[in-house]
Order: C-alpha cells, then structure tokens, then sequence
C-alpha cells in the first residue's frame, strides 16, 4: 500500500485543507493524474499523483486541514514500487517537520473553516478571492451555493479590492517566511555579469517577424534557455540542500511572477533544457495566467530545481535574488539598458542585460558559479542554437 | 470605428488582462504599461488580444507608437481606415 501525503508545496508551506477528492476508492491512476485539490496560502491547487495504482482509502475528508506530510489517502500499487524515489523527494522531505512557526495563520484557510459551503462555490470563491466569512448561504441550512458566489463575484467586478486583500496577505506571510528561512540558513555568495544582448535581441526581432502575434516570443525564452543549457554544463546549480547537496536530474526553473496586488508566485517550468523556444514561450503563455489567479499544479509549486527573475523592461538593471530553499541557486536578469561597450579597443552602445548569480556556498564555490554565468553569456550570444 | 467604441475595446481588454486596474481613468498622454503597470508578458497578450478583437496586427517595430491611450486609438483609426 502507497502512502499518499499532503505534499509541501515549497518551504512555506507548513498545512494544506482538502477541498474536494476527484477520485473515490476503486479508481485507477497513474502519475501526473490530479487527485484532489487542497486549499493553501497560494491559492488553490490541484494535486497531482507521483505513483500508479488503484485508491485503496480517503484517508481524510474535505475541509480536513492537516499538517504537511499527513497520509490523506491509500494507493495500492498496480506493481512492485520501482526506484522512482528520488522524484518524490518533496514529499518525502514534508515527513520531517520542521519547527518553526512561520506563517501563522493561514487567513484564505482560516475563512474557510466553519463554513459551510459546497466544493463549488469554495472553489469558485477561492479562484475569484471571494471571502466567503462576507456571504450570506441561500442553500440548506444557510450554505453557501454556487448562485451565492456568482452573486459576490458580479458584485465584486464593480471594483472593490477589500477581498483580495486576505489572499493578497496570505501571499506576503508565504514569501515571509521562506525567504526568512533563506537568509536565515543559507549563506549567500553573489556573482555579477554584464551580457552584450545584441545578437540576441537582433535575432529575436527576426525570429518574431516570422511569427504571428500569438505566437512571437520574448526576450525572457532566450534567457531561460540559457540559464537551462547553462545548467547542463554545470549541473551543481540544480538541485536541493538536504544535509548535503543533491543535484537533480530535470531542469526546472522557477520563474518568478509578480502579483498586481504584492507577492510573487514562482511556478515551475518543467525540462526547460528539452523544450524548443517555441515550446517553451507556449508554456509560458499557460502558466503566467494560471499563476496570476493562483491556480497551479502541486508539481509546479514543488518541483523547481533553481529559480530565475527577471525584472523584464524598464526596471532596475540589476537584481540580486535570495534562494527559495531547498534549492541552492538563483538567477536574476535586470533590464536590458543601451550602455557604453568597450570590445577590442572601441567603444559602442549597446543593449545591455546584467545578470546575477546567488548561490548557496554549502552547495558550491564561486568558481563553479562563475562557470555558469560564463556559459549562460555564450549561449546568448549564439542565440539561433538556443 | 469610432473613438468612443476603440476606446471602449481597449479598455475591455486592458481589464480583461489587469483585472483591478482602472483604465477608464487614463489620461489620453498617459503611458499605458507605465500607469497601470503592465510587464512585458501582459503588453504582449494585450496586443494580441487587441488583434483579435480588432483584426489589427502591430508588428513589433511599432510598439513604440502605441504606448499612450491617445497614440494607441490613431494608431488603430489609421489601420481601420
């Protein structure tokens, strides 16, 4: 019998509440399937299986809220678990709590305790950051219905920010918290460098004058497979800090989206090194949207292997980031500013990116740092082999 | 087309990718991205919306034409004509 477990989805993350099984005991399914969604300080997120097999039991109800690392339901494997251990290692790593207290209270959660209201319409609240503590239940013993939260919502369009203020606050507790931890733990050393981005940009212009525009591209696709081909060379950026270093296998970038009302949210970008540049601005085009309305995947939440920001145009040219733990890198990218070039022995403008390096010294040494950011700044400048 | 109906697209699709900003309450030389602060992410799906709703492809030498309310509805009334 597998053990299914509330996951951590990320190092903020101390509680989860069910909202709603998708599956009952009896249903087949296999990795990636989403099982359930659980409501957490990012909103509410939709959990996916790591094994193959059958529901055996719901070990837990909805509106259950429980501790990271709570056995919520019984799978019985179809086969013999194979060594696909390491892949559930942000599970695994919930199963050691750790002591701190954080986050406090979980305000989205908290509200939605003791209410009473069907999966639906906490569902339709949360996605719309509805609090449902304000609504008034036209259902059964006063319970809140989907009718009473599209109520709110239409209410809601009339613009009135109030209500997102509780998600807005949760955002800020969970980025509190993990980034205390961060420097709270882990020693920082910081690499700086400066990348001439005109082949880059020049051939991009090129590239999206080819393109729709659906379909054109940003300038952040070249940066993000740089970081990723980078990463292939010097792969002891990517990976975790557990009582030692463990490197992983896929390339997964966090990248960091900013939220209007305060916040980030960092989803993952999965085996950025195997996608094309087409693929992966696809990607970016479903997960940015998702991630503004707080509606991600559990494997997007955890799975990171290294982060990436990038403050896009018009902002500050540089950006040193903190790490989000486990994880043992960051990469920040400012914006690209025309500036004075000097290169063999003359002097030119050109536009210009600073990219910074933060990474764990437990991990690696500034050499192996450097080596990194050295690659990345070669692929940029061969931006067709991207 | 007329001002008033560009507008009104513009502003729908403005809220439709900034759900809790106020484009209403630009002023015609505003800068759009700048005063509702939009990313580069949300610029693109804002043209690209914008080309749906108004079959107007803005190639990408021509962002710089379209970064006021005012710039951006000449902009679209000389590509409808």
């Amino acid at each position: 019998m597998l053990e299914f477990k509330m996951p951590s989805l990320g190092a903020d993350m101390e509680a989860g509440t069910l909202c709603e099984w998708l599956v009952k005991p009896g249903d087949k399914v296999k990795r990636g399937d989403i099982i359930a969604t659980v409501d957490t300080q990012k909103g509410l997120i939709d959990i996916e299986v790591f094994d193959e097999g059958t529901i055996g039991e719901l070990v837990i109800k909805p509106d259950e809220k429980v501790p990271v690392g709570t056995i919520m339901a019984l799978i019985v494997p179809d086969k013999e678990p194979t060594v696909k251990k390491e892949e559930k290692a942000p599970v695994k790593k919930a199963e050691k709590k750790e002591e701190e207290k954080p986050t406090g209270e979980i305000p989205v959660t908290v509200i939605l305790q003791g209410i009473k209201a069907s999966p639906l319409a906490k569902r339709m609240a949360t996605e719309k950051g509805i609090d449902l503590t304000t609504l008034k239940g036209s259902g059964e013993g006063g319970a809140i219905t989907k009718a009473d939260v599209e109520n709110a919502i239409i209410e809601k369009m009339a613009p009135k920010e109030e209500k997102k203020v509780a998600a807005a606050e949760s955002i800020r507790m969970a980025v509190a918290a993990a980034m205390s931890k961060s420097n709270r733990e882990i020693p920082h050393y910081y690499l700086e460098t400066k990348v001439d981005m005109s082949k880059a940009l020049a051939w991009l212009s090129e590239a999206n004058k080819q393109r729709s525009v659906k379909q054109r591209l940003l300038p952040v696709v070249l940066l993000l497979k740089a970081v990723a081909k980078a990463l292939t060379e010097v792969p002891d950026l990517n990976g975790y800090w557990e009582n030692g270093l463990h490197k992983k296998p896929d390339i997964n970038i966090g990248f960091v989206i900013s939220l209007r009302a305060g916040g980030v949210m960092i989803p993952a970008i999965h085996n950025i090194d195997k996608k094309t540049i087409d693929e992966l601005m696809v990607s970016l085009n479903d997960i940015i949207p998702r991630a503004r309305a707080m509606k991600l995947r559990s494997s997007e939440l955890s799975e990171s292997t290294i982060t990436v920001t990038s403050l896009g145009e018009n902002n500050a040219e540089t950006v040193y980031g903190l790490i989000y733990p486990p994880q043992v890198a960051i990469v920040g990218f400012g914006s690209i500013t025309e500036q004075p070039w000097a290169e063999t022995g003359m002097l030119d403008v050109r536009p210009v990116l600073t990219a910074t390096l933060s990474a764990d010294h437990r991990a690696t040494d500034g050499a192996t740092g450097s080596r990194f950011l050295m690659a990345m700044k070669d692929y940029l400048q061969k931006p067709a082999e991207l | 087309m007329t001002e008033p109906e560009i507008k009104q697209i513009i502003f729908r699709s403005l809220k439709k990718i900034a759900p809790d900003t106020e484009p209403e309450k630009l002023n015609p030389d505003d800068d759009i991205r700048h005063t509702l602060e939009i990313d580069s992410f949300d610029a693109l799906r804002f043209i690209v919306d914008l080309d749906e709703q108004l079959g107007v492809e803005t190639p990408e030498q021509d962002y710089g034409k379209i970064a006021t309310l005012r710039n951006l509805v000449n902009y679209i009334m000389t590509k409808k004509k």
